[in-house]
Parts: C-alpha cells; structure tokens; sequence
C-alpha cells in the first residue's frame, strides 16, 4: 500500500528530503545540491544585511523552483526566537517558520521551555510552526497539542552526523503524532535517512550530510534515492524480526544421498 | 545637523530627516530593499512604514536578509 502523499499544513510536496542550505561553500555548489535532492523546500537562515555580500541566497532558491522556510537558527530565547520568524516573515513573505530555539552552544540541543512557549506565541500570532525538538515523545505531544503543523525531532545533534540515536522514541512520536514528523538533525549518510523513514517519519530534513560531503550533488542524490527506499520499503511492509533461523528453502524433497561402498 | 543611530551594531551618523527607507536603500542599493527586513528598537517594523518612519537620535536598527543556514 502506497504511502498517503507528503503534505504540511494543506501543502503537498512531492519530494520526502527537505534541505538545509546551511555549510554548502558557494551558491554554486547549493545550486546543484537542490537540483540532485529533488527537495521543493528549503531552509534559509536570518542575518545581518552585509552590504558586501555577493549574491542572494534567494535568487538561486527561487531559480531552482524550491520553496524556501526560513528558520530561527542560532536564537536562545523565546523572544529573540519570535522577533526573527517576525522578521523572517517580513523578509520572505511566508508565515512558515522552522522554529529552533538552542538551549547550549556544544550540544546544539533544544530548549523545551522556551521553545514551547516560542511555538505558542508565534502559532497565535498566524505562524505555520514546524519546531526542531528534541526526540522526546512528550515534548513531541505537547508541540503538537499546542498547534505545530509538524513537529521534527532531532534523530543526533546537529551535524554530528551520528544518525538515529534512539529509534524506539522516534518511533513513539511516530506513532502518537497526528501531524506529520520530519526527523531533523542527525543523518549522516543515505542509510540513516531510509531508517527515518522506515521507521515512519513522513519526511527528513538535511544540512550538514550533504553540504559537508565529499561530494554534495552526489551526496544529495544518495539521500534522496534513500529518502524514496525507505517510502516504498514501508509501504511494501518488512518482515518481523525473529531470534533464530527461518529457512527460505523447502524443508521437503530433500534428496538422500547413498554413501557409495 | 545630524543624528546619531546604531545599525547592525554599529553606530552610524545620520542627516537629520533621515528615515528607515532612506537608511535601507544605502545599505541595500540593489532590489529597492526586496528580501530585507528592519526591526526598529527592538520591534519589526513593516515595509509599509519605512518612508514615514524617522530615525531619531539614539534609535536602533537591525536590517536582516535570508543567508545559508538550517
């Protein structure tokens, strides 16, 4: 049975891989990386204007045909949080927001206090917020309770690259969530974005894998074939896991063989 | 006469008269300011109000644009 299609808030997407730009070393390079991906949403970051800056990152997102939702990187605070998806809002004339709210600078981790109380106040002020949580089942609910159009916990932290820490609590919010879940944070390579998948995340959202790669292109065409294994492999349904031996041969019809003198 | 404004952080001297939009088309030259956003003391400021609002002395700003990240 075909997986229902992967839709956020009414919106449909065609392609499971949502991509960070975040790491990539030119727009050039971000330019191919989209095209290989498949990806029809991207994250942006907000930051000061430098008037020497080469280039809109926009530009080269709009040239692609990907729509782009900004984040709230690098904000400890739920206010500072909430001043910059307002921004963001101002800047790109969209209401989503991947809402992202750090609670220390080596881990990267979430803050569930104040990422909560960012997600409700902004979700009251007319955002679509997909917040980066942490991969705790009930941090997961309560996002979800309070209105998130998605939620996304992390499978690591950010760019560790580390893959899937704990897939039986990605598989709980999987299987509580009434709104899709995108594992965000964590992959390292193509196999762990097929587990995200197999395990039930309805997408995977990738920075690091593929900007850090040796090859990015490559690599973002390697997690985007992964990203589609994992969608028909759980929908063509595994089998269970067993302790001991199930033999695929008939155990019936064996020849006997006659020892010769 | 003149004022005196921080932008990004950084202080800034400004004609008096001076507005948001007149502040933004010198930093952002290109694109009338498309892809940018201002927060004025703190608080966004709509695109809207740029030409009516006045940089007072001791105002400031941040001009924020989308960069690689996330």
């Amino acid at each position: 049975m075909a997986l229902a299609p992967f839709e956020i808030e009414g919106r449909r997407f065609g392609s499971r891989l949502l991509l960070g730009t975040g790491g990539f070393t030119s727009h050039e390079l971000l330019a191919r990386a989209l095209e290989q991906s498949g990806s029809e949403l991207c994250t942006v970051a907000m930051r000061r204007l430098d008037p020497q800056a080469r280039g809109s990152i926009i530009d080269v997102i709009n040239e692609a045909g990907v729509e782009v939702l900004p984040n709230t990187a690098g904000c400890y605070t739920a206010r500072d949080a909430i001043l910059t998806a307002q921004l963001a809002r101002e800047a790109l004339q969209t209401d989503w927001i991947k809402l992202e709210v750090i609670g220390d600078d080596r881990t990267l981790l979430p803050d569930a206090v104040e990422l909560l109380s960012a997600a409700e106040a902004l979700i009251a002020d007319g955002f679509v917020v997909l917040p980066y949580t942490s991969d705790d089942p009930v941090l997961a609910r309560r996002l979800e309770d309070a209105g998130c159009a998605a939620v996304m916990p992390l499978g690591s932290p950010i760019g560790s690259g580390m893959g899937i820490r704990n897939t039986y609590n990605i598989s709980i919010i999987v299987e509580q969530a009434g709104v899709p879940v995108v594992l965000d944070a964590g992959v390292g390579t193509a196999s762990d974005a097929a587990l995200a998948i197999e395990l039930g995340c309805d997408g995977v959202l990738c920075a690091s894998a593929i900007s850090r790669a040796h090859d990015p292109p490559a690599m973002a065409r390697a997690i985007a074939l992964a990203v589609e294994a994992g969608a028909l492999a759980r929908s063509a349904g595994r089998i269970p896991r067993r302790r001991y031996a199930e033999a695929s041969s008939p155990q019936e019809g064996m020849p006997v063989w006659t020892p010769t003198s | 006469m003149s004022v005196r404004v921080t932008i990004n952080g950084e202080a800034h001297e400004l004609p008096a008269g001076a507005t948001v939009a007149s502040v933004v088309s010198e930093m952002a030259p290109a694109g009338e300011g498309r892809g940018v956003a201002v927060a004025l003391d703190g608080a966004v400021l709509p695109r809207a109000q740029w030409q009516s609002t006045a940089v007072d002395e001791g105002a400031s700003l941040e001009l924020v644009v989308a960069v690689q990240g996330g």
